[in-house]
């Protein structure tokens, strides 16, 4: 039963998106245009071949041209997708990695001293609702260097989550199993490791999860505001050139890495779920 | 191949060929094969390649030995061969302080030199190994040259002046090396506009331009205010990215724009807008962008400068010949650089475009690259500036713009280049066919009914 129950929801996806690919073929067939009756002026303004969306051969084609040569370098403007991506990953991976470093040492602390929960909540209650890229112009006064800057922007977005939900399953750890270690004499750094992270763990990896999501997010927009390489550098240099099919593109490949790094994440919450 | 022929005659040309490739004529290649032995011909060779060396453009080369005579050339040239060192030619024979070098640049056909100067090997026939930097908007060039993240850029002429005075910025003393180019911009509106041909009509309308600190900025205002209209109430204006302008007309948030080509083309290119004037016809031969440099980084960096600024002028200087334009055009399209059809560049540079309305237009001036920087110029910018509120309280005028428009260096440069360059720095001009007079800024100041301060 369950195994077509899967199959039916898979029939049913790739129904809607057979009939979502229909409905976009359909509107956007070429209309017949009133065709400019001098050929020389209708040669200086592109025959209207930019106008109007792409049809899904010609993001097929695109996604083709694209995936095939991922990795070529024509300048320092003009590289492949895969270099692209690769910069928006590695930006991504040192924000992030800055904030975990710091988040769940502090959130531990926060988690197990109310004293400290108190005193830091309306900081981070202040801190937490700023969008990332409001950071953006004091960042590049003050760090003085625009990949630097966007790493800082990564790591301010991803901080927040991973802080509430380390201090969150930190303070939930159920009492009967402190109460126990406490019984068992078992000192404070024995208590922390062998106790409170593997039972918090999973809330911990779900605040990492979140972060992750808004980190990539954030990235997509600040590499369109700083530029030089990324993925949204590229998709704020083809806006530059109207090429929606190469913006079509680009959606498509942040989407599907978006949800890679979700599964990871996903798969690594339960790997570190504890079952009763 | 000419390489044996005299190097210092300014009627030869090394470029020509004949049957065996290295004479200007057939007549030449026999005279030389019958009078030259294998030694002065072999040494002519060498002396070919070095002048070669020296003066990549034959014009320069030409223009060179016509302005100090053959035999002064032949005798500098001279005391240089037993040194071995090509480049010791230059004035600046010490060593390059810096090879390698950050330009920022906006994708737009105004920094054409400075862009074309990368693939055509401008910057590495000086020595200097360049990366140009596209840049995602003037905000951020600004930033990135106070930062030192660029070397040099690629400036809206206004804005050195701008961060000099710490306008918007953080004061820095920054400078215009050269100016890019002249003319080359257009006020674009909506199709839907094309019975607004009148400016009295344009009140409540939104229009873009690139930058506050902009000749978009001022030209804009200018030519409102000359029908009637107070920029600061009657329209709105809104700053907005150059390769954004066309987005945002096509989806409505502005209803026309005074930017940079090619965006009034690719507005065009795209059905979206119409040309409806170039600013050109407000003001024949006004600058628009700049190339500049922090004045630490000429302190620190005397001669790598010197070597920039050549590059850049022998740049300048091909982009002006009419037909280059064609080949350059194919040059900055790819997405390296400019990122548009060819189509739409060749339109902008050539000069014969499609004005949206139907018609086709000709007019080889559309965009020019004249490198002089008028500091008369940058007196006009920094009147506007104080006629719109953006500078308060009394300017001396001529000091802040011989402080940052470096006139006495490009000349210097475009000498040593066999350039000519203009005896002063203060020419009159006129806008809209009114005359600015360089020397009585404040009078021209008050002639303004409409303007904010001053």
């Amino acid at each position: 039963m369950r195994g077509s129950l899967g199959l039916r929801a898979g029939v049913l996806s790739a129904l809607i998106f057979l009939f979502f690919v229909l409905i976009w073929h359909v509107g956007t067939m070429p209309v017949e245009r009133a065709v400019n009756a001098d050929p020389e002026y209708a040669k200086l303004v592109g025959g209207g071949k930019s106008a109007g969306l792409p049809t899904p051969l010609m993001i097929a084609q695109t996604v083709w041209t694209q995936i095939r040569d991922p990795f070529y370098d024509r300048g320092p403007n003009d590289k492949g997708i895969g270099i692209q991506l690769a910069y928006s990953m590695a930006r991504v991976g040192f924000g992030f990695a800055l904030a975990a470093l710091l988040a769940v040492p502090l959130g531990f602390l926060i988690g197990m001293s109310p004293l400290i929960y108190r005193a830091l909540n309306p900081f981070i209650q202040v801190l937490k609702p700023i969008s990332p890229l409001a950071w953006m112009p004091l960042a590049l006064y003050t760090i003085k260097d625009a990949t630097i800057s966007s790493i800082f922007v990564i790591f301010i977005c991803s901080v927040w989550p991973m802080l509430i939900n380390t201090a969150h399953g930190v303070a939930s750890v159920k009492r009967e199993w402190l109460n126990v270690a406490r019984t068992l004499e078992v000192g404070p750094v024995r208590r922390a490791f062998r106790v409170i992270l593997p039972a918090a763990a999973p809330v911990i990896l779900t605040g990492m999860r979140i972060s992750m999501g808004i980190a990539w997010l954030v990235i997509v927009a600040a590499e369109m505001l700083v530029g030089g390489t990324g993925i949204g550098y590229f998709v704020w240099n083809e806006w530059n050139n109207l090429s929606l099919t190469n913006v079509i593109f680009a959606i498509l490949v942040i989407g599907i890495t978006g949800m890679l790094l979700d599964l990871v994440f996903g798969w690594l919450t339960q790997l570190v779920t504890y079952r009763e | 191949m000419s390489s044996f022929q005299d190097p210092f005659d300014p009627a030869s040309d090394l470029d020509a060929g004949c049957a065996c490739g290295a004479h200007a004529s057939q007549a030449a290649h026999d005279a030389v094969a019958a009078s030259s032995d294998a030694e002065t011909l072999s040494a002519r060779f060498v002396t070919s390649s070095l002048v070669r060396a020296l003066f990549p453009h034959d014009e320069t080369r030409r223009n060179f030995i016509r302005a100090v005579g053959a035999t002064t050339a032949q005798a500098a040239i001279a005391s240089l061969l037993p040194l071995g060192s090509l480049t010791a030619m230059a004035q600046d024979k010490a060593p390059l302080e810096k090879k390698d070098l950050k330009i920022g640049f906006i994708p737009i056909t105004c920094a054409t030199p400075l862009i074309m100067a990368g693939p055509l090997k401008f910057y590495q026939q000086q020595g200097l190994n360049v990366t140009l930097n596209k840049t995602a908007g003037w905000a951020l060039i600004r930033d990135k040259m106070l930062n030192k993240e660029h070397d040099a850029s690629h400036f809206l002429s206004p804005m050195p002046l701008a961060i000099s005075l710490g306008l918007g910025s953080v004061e820095q003393p920054m400078n215009v090396a050269t100016i890019q180019n002249v003319n080359g911009q257009a006020i674009t509106l909506h199709v839907k506009h094309k019975d607004k041909r009148d400016p009295k009509q344009w009140k409540g309308m939104t229009f873009a331009v690139p930058f506050d600190y902009s000749m978009h900025n001022f030209l804009l205002r200018y030519y409102v205010a000359e029908h009637g209209l107070d920029p600061d109430k009657d329209i709105q204006i809104r700053v907005t990215p150059p390769p954004e302008m066309v987005a945002n007309l096509r989806a409505g948030n502005i209803d026309g724009f005074l930017g940079p080509d090619p965006f009034n083309q690719r507005a065009v290119y795209d059905e979206i807008g119409f040309i409806h004037l170039l600013s050109k016809e407000l003001w024949d031969g006004h600058p628009c962008c700049a190339f500049g440099v922090s004045g630490a980084f000429i302190k620190e960096n005397p001669n790598t400068f010197a070597a920039l600024y050549r590059a850049v002028l022998n740049a300048a200087a091909m982009a002006r010949e009419a037909k280059n334009r064609e080949f350059i055009a194919n040059v900055i399209a790819p997405a390296n650089y400019l990122n548009q059809p060819p189509a739409v560049l060749e339109q902008v540079l050539m000069g014969k475009y499609a004005d949206g309305l139907g018609n086709i237009k000709t007019d080889p001036n559309r965009v020019d690259f004249d490198p002089f920087p008028w500091q008369s110029m940058a007196v006009w910018m920094l009147t506007q500036m104080k006629r719109w509120g953006y500078i308060k309280g009394d300017v001396n005028y001529r000091q802040i713009a011989e402080q940052v428009f470096l006139a006495t260096d490009a000349k210097k440069r475009m000498a040593d280049l066999g350039m000519k360059a203009p005896a002063s720095a203060y020419a009159k001009f006129k806008v809209m066919g009114k005359e600015f007079d360089p020397a009585k800024p404040d009078a021209y100041l008050a002639s303004f009914a409409i303007r904010k301060t001053g």
